[in-house]
């Protein structure tokens, strides 16, 4: 048999069991008990939503009500680009082991620095999101008596919401994605047969790998199909042109990264 | 069933008693860590090949992705829709998934990073392309300008800005991500930051290797600002 | 390279899944050297009609000869290298230079870097712009100076067609006025053959030796010199399209010396009474005028001027207004509603009296054979020769 189908049947056997892992429970590494299976790998997975849900929520708490009132204000343009900057070049590996060498092993931990990678997405495309609403829009709704309070909620949110749910995608899927890192401070999740391998040998970290990856397409397309229902018609029509306006304007140097 | 206990001790290795002196009492150590700055710099230079390489694969193949979508638009959905889901892929479950069939090491890093950075680079050569204004595409075409000419002399040059975005972005969210690279036994800058690859932990490691990849993702961001004003002068000059 | 004569036959233009044709049927002939607007509401197939000439559009039926040769012989990319294009938006390149900007066409055709750049200067000179800016971005260029360096840059490899679309349409009223002189002598020199679309039918007027009027789904509706427009519109439409007022706008393609004057009768200080007599005899103008030794009008004579033996300064009105030949005359007969007035001397160069321009004459002027009056670019040329 050539060399690439010895490696191709190699591979397809790992797969094979890690898939295995997922569904049935086997001896772990030391022998001494049983891993894996789907009891094992729910409870692990709500672990990994509980981390995820709670540094998501805490993001949005804290982004979403500060980018709405800085771009209704028009301030902080600096600030806006300047937070997704410094939050891409920071990395959450770094940001973990930080919180850990400092704090100690625990849950807290782990989702503050989640909401922290969660922040400049949703803060950068909420503030995009009201600056693009069409200054003259604004002025003809100011001009008819709107007050500053009752323009922001009436006609810059809902333009805005589409961007804004932009953002919460992005968070939402690396926050997931991240939360596979937190066993390496010593907290819980789908990541936990990555890392440790020990116990949950190879089977484990392929098995891991595998749901990780679903979990973060299931979540990327979750909340894209939830940016499409937020989207008001007359802006679904002119979608492609108002995205090329946008990213234009904004940061002519740097562009907003919505993927 | 948790065993939270029994993974804190298999994934952080408990510290090595020989080691004497700063790091045993977990402190900064910034004396210690100039006294030893060797150990960081193959985990540095290794991080640095690491962001290259993924760049340095990734911008070609978004680079034809591109300009193939831009000559056929029906492709833009496709390679968008493609490319996203690498973007979405874990990059930590990436590292794991490649290892049966490149096994351990920097090949499969690469790979992993390379993936991750097509949609940033891809998306940003399109809105370059796209937002190359259509007067001017108009002229181009109309002095008799062949396609691939329109392309390299007239549509590229006017997309650099947000091109060289695109390779900024993608070079500090790769530098960022190359921290885990360790995990798929290539090394970096992770290694040291996690668990000192030699078995020493101490919180001085954190701090100085996060600060080491902060300032190597400003590295990259500099260099490719640099490159960028330095092949467009047309941008500097003020207007009339 | 001299002008080329272009030939569209029969041309036509139907994109799939349109229900109608963009350029329906659409024949015209435009000579080496002509101007022809292409003009007509928006939605007419102006600018494709344009396109399709150096196929920018390609064409679904029909044929386009440029020299008498079909432009579906040639590589679209190198017909467009032989047709100068400029266009409302400029479309310079933000990136190169101005002289870059310039050299475009001629780098593409592998012209020497020595003639190119003399070239360039040339180009400079001839569009009024100094050589310092050749240097510059167009960013650095006020809106008039680029559509200037778009004309140049059209004009680079010295084309023997241009095509023009809107090409002042995007500068203010007063800029355009002096750019379209402006581009009128540089024909007046070139003898280009040139297309040029528009939507505004005074610019037509203003431009075109001939004048091809389209209407919706790219229908000619008419093709014709200005003056046999104004004069013989071909139907509702050419005569709603041109405006009410378009026997007051074919005034604006003749100057005064283009039109039968009236005869003066002019008269001195001094001169004999009997004189006055016999030469009002003579003259269309029923009052004699008084000019002084140079002969330039002083005024009109009262009937007690001439009582006596000699003539006497004794005026019944002043010579306002004084019109010149070369005015056009929708200026002139503006001259002389705002006078009040029925009639004015006609002065030359010098200042001296030439003829009387009555409302008369006007009228008579407006009545004539379009076929007498000048196209454009010869009355380009003719400013030239002055």
């Amino acid at each position: 048999m050539s060399a690439p189908t010895v490696i191709a049947q190699g591979a397809l056997e790992q797969f094979g069991n890690g898939l295995k892992f997922l569904v049935s429970s086997n001896t772990d590494e030391y022998g001494g008990g049983q891993v894996g299976g789907p009891g094992e790998v729910w409870d692990l997975l709500s672990k990994h939503l509980e981390l995820s849900g709670f540094a998501v929520l805490i993001a949005v708490v804290i982004a979403v009500p500060l980018g709405l009132w800085l771009g209704h204000l028009g301030k902080g343009q600096f600030a806006a680009s300047t937070v997704a900057n410094v939050g891409r070049a920071v990395p959450a590996l770094g940001v973990a082991a930080f919180l850990f060498a400092y704090l100690g092993p625990s849950k807290s931990n782990v989702i503050i620095t989640l909401a922290l990678l969660a922040i400049p997405p949703l803060f950068t495309n909420t503030y995009v999101g009201i600056r693009q609403v069409d200054r003259d829009v604004v002025d003809a709704a100011r001009g008819m008596g709107f007050g500053g309070f009752r323009i922001l909620l009436r006609l810059e949110l809902p333009m805005a919401l589409p961007l804004i749910f932009g953002g919460l995608r992005t968070a939402a899927v690396s926050v997931v994605a991240t939360a596979t890192i937190a066993p390496l401070v010593g907290v819980q999740s789908l990541g936990t047969p990555l890392i440790a391998r020990g116990v949950y040998g190879s089977a484990g970290q392929i098995g891991a790998a595998i749901a990780v990856a679903l979990l973060a397409i299931f979540c990327e397309l979750l909340f894209a199909g939830l940016q499409r229902a937020v989207t008001p018609k007359g802006l679904k029509l002119g979608g492609e042109q108002r995205h090329k306006r946008r990213a234009l304007t904004l940061t002519p140097t740097r562009k907003v990264q919505t993927p | 069933m948790s065993l939270p206990a029994v993974l804190a001790q298999s994934s952080i290795k408990p510290r090595d008693r020989s080691v004497t002196g700063c790091p045993q009492n977990n402190d900064l150590c910034p004396g210690w860590i100039a006294d030893n700055v060797d150990r960081y710099v193959d985990p540095f230079v290794r991080h640095v090949e690491l962001t290259a390489l993924a760049l340095a694969f990734g911008f070609p193949i978004a680079f034809a992705l591109a300009v193939l979508a831009y000559r056929r638009r029906w492709l833009v959905g496709p390679i968008t829709a493609t490319t996203g889901i690498l973007y979405t892929l874990p990059s930590l479950a990436v590292f794991f998934l490649l290892q049966p069939v490149t096994g351990r090491g920097i090949t499969t890093a690469t790979i992993a990073l390379t993936s991750y950075t097509l949609l940033i680079l891809f998306r940003n050569i399109m809105l370059g392309l796209d937002n190359v204004p259509a007067e001017i595409k108009d002229a181009a075409r109309g002095q008799g300008l062949s396609a691939n000419q329109q392309l390299f002399r007239v549509e590229l040059p006017l997309a650099a800005p947000e091109i060289f975005a695109g390779l900024r972005i993608a070079a500090t969210t790769t530098v960022g991500l190359a921290t885990l690279a360790f995990l798929a036994g290539a090394g970096g800058l992770g290694e040291p930051l996690f668990d000192g690859g030699d078995g020493i932990v101490f919180r001085g490691n954190v701090v100085f290797c996060g600060l080491l990849c902060v300032l190597l993702a400003a590295l990259f961001d500099l260099v490719f600002l640099l490159v960028q004003r330095l092949a467009s002068p047309w941008q500097r000059v003020g207007t009339a | 390279m001299d002008a080329a004569t272009l030939e569209l036959r029969n041309v036509s233009k139907h994109y799939p899944g349109a229900p109608k044709p963009a350029i329906d049927d659409l024949s015209l002939e435009v000579g080496a050297g002509e101007i022809c607007v292409l003009v007509g509401p928006s939605g007419c197939g102006k600018t494709t009609a344009m396109r399709l000439v150096n196929r920018m559009i390609e064409l679904s039926s029909g044929d386009i000869l440029l020299d008498g040769r079909s432009v579906k012989d040639r590589k679209p990319a190198e017909l467009r290298r032989e047709i100068g294009y400029a266009i409302q938006q400029i479309g310079l390149f933000p990136h190169q230079t101005i002289a870059q900007n310039i050299s475009t066409v001629p780098k593409l055709l592998g012209w020497e870097k020595g003639r190119t750049a003399r070239r360039v200067d040339e180009l400079l000179e001839l569009i009024g712009l100094d050589r310092s800016l050749a240097k510059r971005y167009p960013a650095q260029l006020s809106g008039g100076q680029r559509q200037r360096v778009g004309v140049a840059r059209a004009l680079a490899a010295d084309p023997p067609l241009l095509l023009m679309d809107e090409p002042f349409g995007a500068i203010d009223p007063i800029n355009r006025e002096r750019l379209q002189n402006e581009f009128l002598r540089l024909q007046g020199e070139l003898r280009k053959t040139i297309v040029f679309v528009t939507h505004d039918i005074d610019e037509a007027i203003k431009m075109g030796d001939k004048i091809a009027i389209l209407k919706e789904g790219g229908v000619l509706a008419q093709y014709a010199p200005p003056a046999e427009l104004l004069t013989f519109p071909a139907d509702r439409f050419v005569e709603d399209f041109v405006g009410s007022d378009r026997a007051l706008k074919r005034l604006a393609l003749q100057r005064v010396r283009d039109i039968d004057l009236w005869k003066a009768a002019t008269v001195r200080v001094g001169e004999p009474s009997a004189e006055v007599a016999r030469k009002l005899e003579d003259a269309d103008v029923k009052y004699p005028l008084l000019v002084d030794d140079h002969g330039k009008p002083i005024g009109w004579l009262s009937q007690r001027a001439w009582q006596g033996e000699r003539v006497t300064h004794d005026l019944r009105s002043n010579a306002d207004p004084i019109v010149e030949l070369d005015d056009i005359l929708r200026d002139a007969l503006s001259d002389l509603l705002a006078k009040d007035s029925r009639y004015g001397p006609v002065v030359d160069k010098d200042g001296c009296v030439a003829g009387v321009l009555s409302i008369e004459a006007l009228s008579h002027a407006l009545a004539a054979n379009p076929e007498d009056l000048p196209s454009p670019s010869e009355r380009a040329a003719a400013e030239l020769g002055e």
